[in-house]
């Protein structure tokens, strides 16, 4: 007994990071916030002093600098074990921020240049007739052939991509499926130009004029590979009890796919889909190659030259002059804004359609 | 209308792995026949071959003879869509179907097999939920989706999926094993009515269960892990609790097993 009350004395329970207590020295919960201000304050001086011109390399330093005192201050004050969480938690936010700063940077870029000749008149024009160096024109024919092509390669690539994915995940074994897979994976990293080279070839042997069509299946090239790898990975998430349950009720298996899988799986379809979409609305090698381009209004994605928001934003850029270095940035914003309209609609499809939990 | 199933020499393959070797046995009509024995020694995979499921999983193959009556399940034209329409089935965990609302999902089997009146449906599902005890529930929020419903209801409710589409006999693979002991026993009392209608064969690793709900039991064992599992007895569920004719089954039953 008595060994036990001397072990419990007061002086050891405060002091003690030893054995005896749990509770230790905390640094306070502000200590984040102030080791990024000393870290800054310090960057920018050691940048400023020794002449450094570039921002950038400031930043650098206080990063570098942000990490390595959170470690110290934290290992010194508290232990060893807390500093490497701190540490962890320190590179963390710090590649956050490395991530977030270009695409937060390239946000306000295209929006503060784009929004100066944005407009309704801006949509609802064409190029026609307005020389390239001069204020005016719009971006209506480029907004049509962008809709137009994104939308003939969706309507070809979304059924083969949604069949395929059905095949490799329902049906597929053996070495058809492995066949498909290996070429799927071989399909999603080709170069749009070897896509728009190889719809080319196929037009040139055919004697088919430059058309939005042709534009159109370079694009669903591009677009079937990343359509089928979404699906694919939608549909391996619906249980299997799932389709065992619809099995043992007697319904063929065509059915339990078409009625209960693709169902249960049409929310993650859907945002695979329009994410595809999103990465094929911003090609522009298989436009050049195949619809050419044009300053004017055509509505028939069949026949004929057309234009598209990226090759839009290529050709003022390539005018050099202020007006159409202002055009351009405006297209750019659009495109950006068709991308984003569509990932919200995704989303919200996507919630609207997911298997509901609510009682 | 409750069937009699006979088995004969009956042997399931996981590919190359024998899961259950030379099973042969009667399940009787208008009967509760429960399956007792250790995990991995076949019970369920004898279940599967008894509606055709067993070939679902990649590899399942089949040999032998299940007589439904007097007709071979495994037969040369036999369509097993059919045979899963004839003999439903219930799964361990409530999977109902999560795009589904309470209605739909009883109405699935109808719906899905495309036999069915559309006046008649509102009846069927009232009826398959009054046979699984889950109308008073559930009949103000038909709409609602059935994945709301708590884990005991929702067992219920695929009973009701599975009794809707009026199969011969109902295979249960641990019904109760997810539910709280307040489910179970409704569930339990759902069999013993159940089986004025149908042929019902359970698995259960419960020996009260087994006791309470059935007439007949069936012990299996396996030898060793990898070997194929075995039938070792099937007989009155009274006489396999009290006095078993194998030494084996009765160590199981007491729990001096292994």
């Amino acid at each position: 007994m008595s060994n036990v009350i001397q072990d419990a004395t007061p002086a050891q329970a405060v002091t003690g990071p030893g054995k005896d207590t749990l509770s230790q020295r905390h640094l306070p919960r502000w200590a984040p916030a102030g080791f990024a201000a000393v870290s800054v304050a310090l960057g920018i001086g050691i940048g400023a002093g020794a002449g450094l011109q570039s921002r950038i390399q400031w930043g650098l330093i206080s990063a570098a600098l942000f990490v390595v005192i959170s470690y110290v201050v934290t290992s010194t004050v508290e232990n060893r074990r807390q500093a490497k969480d701190r540490l962890a938690t320190s590179v963390v936010w710090v590649c956050f921020l490395l991530a977030v700063i270009p695409l937060l940077s390239l946000i306000w870029t295209t929006v503060s240049r784009g929004m100066k000749v944005l407009d309704a008149y801006f949509l609802t024009h064409s190029m026609a007739g307005v020389p390239g160096f001069e204020a005016g024109g719009g971006v209506y024919h480029a907004l049509i052939g962008t809709l137009e092509q994104v939308g003939l390669a969706t309507l070809v690539s979304a059924p083969i991509g949604l069949l395929t994915a059905v095949y490799l995940v329902e049906y597929g074994k053996g070495a058809l499926a492995k066949a498909v897979t290996f070429f799927v994976d071989v399909m999603t990293g080709i170069p749009s130009i070897v896509a728009g080279l190889f719809i080319l070839s196929i037009m040139l042997i055919a004697g088919l004029a430059p058309s939005g069509l042709m534009g159109a299946l370079a694009l669903a090239i591009l677009m079937i590979p990343v359509v089928v790898r979404s699906t694919e990975e939608m549909l391996k998430l619906v249980p299997n009890e799932l389709r065992e349950a619809a099995l043992a009720l007697g319904v063929p298996k065509w059915r339990v796919i078409l009625k209960v899988v693709i169902p249960t799986a049409i929310g993650g379809i859907t945002t695979g889909v329009m994410l595809a979409i999103a990465r094929i609305a911003g090609e522009t090698a298989p436009i050049m190659l195949l619809v050419f381009g044009s300053q004017l209004i055509n509505t028939n994605p069949f026949e004929g030259a057309q234009s598209s928001l990226p090759f839009y934003i290529w050709e003022q850029y390539k005018v050099g002059s202020e007006a159409s270095y202002d055009r351009a940035w405006a297209a750019a914003l659009v495109l950006i804004a068709f991308v984003m309209i569509l990932n919200l609609v995704a989303r919200g499809i996507a919630r609207w359609k997911a298997p509901k939990t609510g009682r | 209308m409750a069937k009699r199933i006979d088995v004969s020499g009956l042997t399931a393959y996981y590919g190359s792995h024998k899961a259950i070797d030379d099973i042969s046995m009667t399940v009787e009509p208008r009967s509760v026949t429960a399956f007792i024995g250790p995990s991995g020694c076949g019970k369920s995979t004898f279940l599967r071959t008894l509606n055709r499921m067993h070939e679902v999983t990649p590899g399942g193959r089949v040999e032998g003879k299940v007589m439904l009556d007097d007709e071979n399940l495994y037969g040369k034209d036999v369509d097993p869509v059919a045979v899963r329409r004839t003999v439903g089935m219930v799964f361990q965990r409530p999977n109902p179907f999560p795009t589904m609302s309470i209605f739909d999902n009883v109405a699935a089997g109808l719906r899905l097999n495309g036999s069915y009146k559309k006046n008649q449906l509102a009846e069927v599902v009232e009826r398959s939920l009054k046979g699984a005890n889950l109308w008073n529930e559930v009949k103000d929020r038909l709409n609602k989706p059935g994945s709301g419903l708590s884990g005991g209801q929702q067992q219920r409710l695929c009973i009701a999926r599975a009794i809707a589409v009026e199969p011969d006999v109902l295979l249960m693979d641990e019904p109760c094993s997810a539910l709280d002991p307040i489910s179970t026993l409704a569930i339990e009392d759902l069999i013993s009515e159940l089986k004025e209608r149908f042929t019902i064969v359970i698995v259960t690793h419960n020996m009260q269960q087994a006791a309470r709900v059935s007439d007949r039991t069936a012990f299996f064992n396996l030898a060793a892990v990898g070997q194929p599992g075995k039938l070792v007895e099937i007989d009155e569920t009274e006489r396999i609790f009290s006095n078993p004719s194998v030494q084996a089954t009765e160590d199981y039953i007491s729990g001096r097993f292994g």
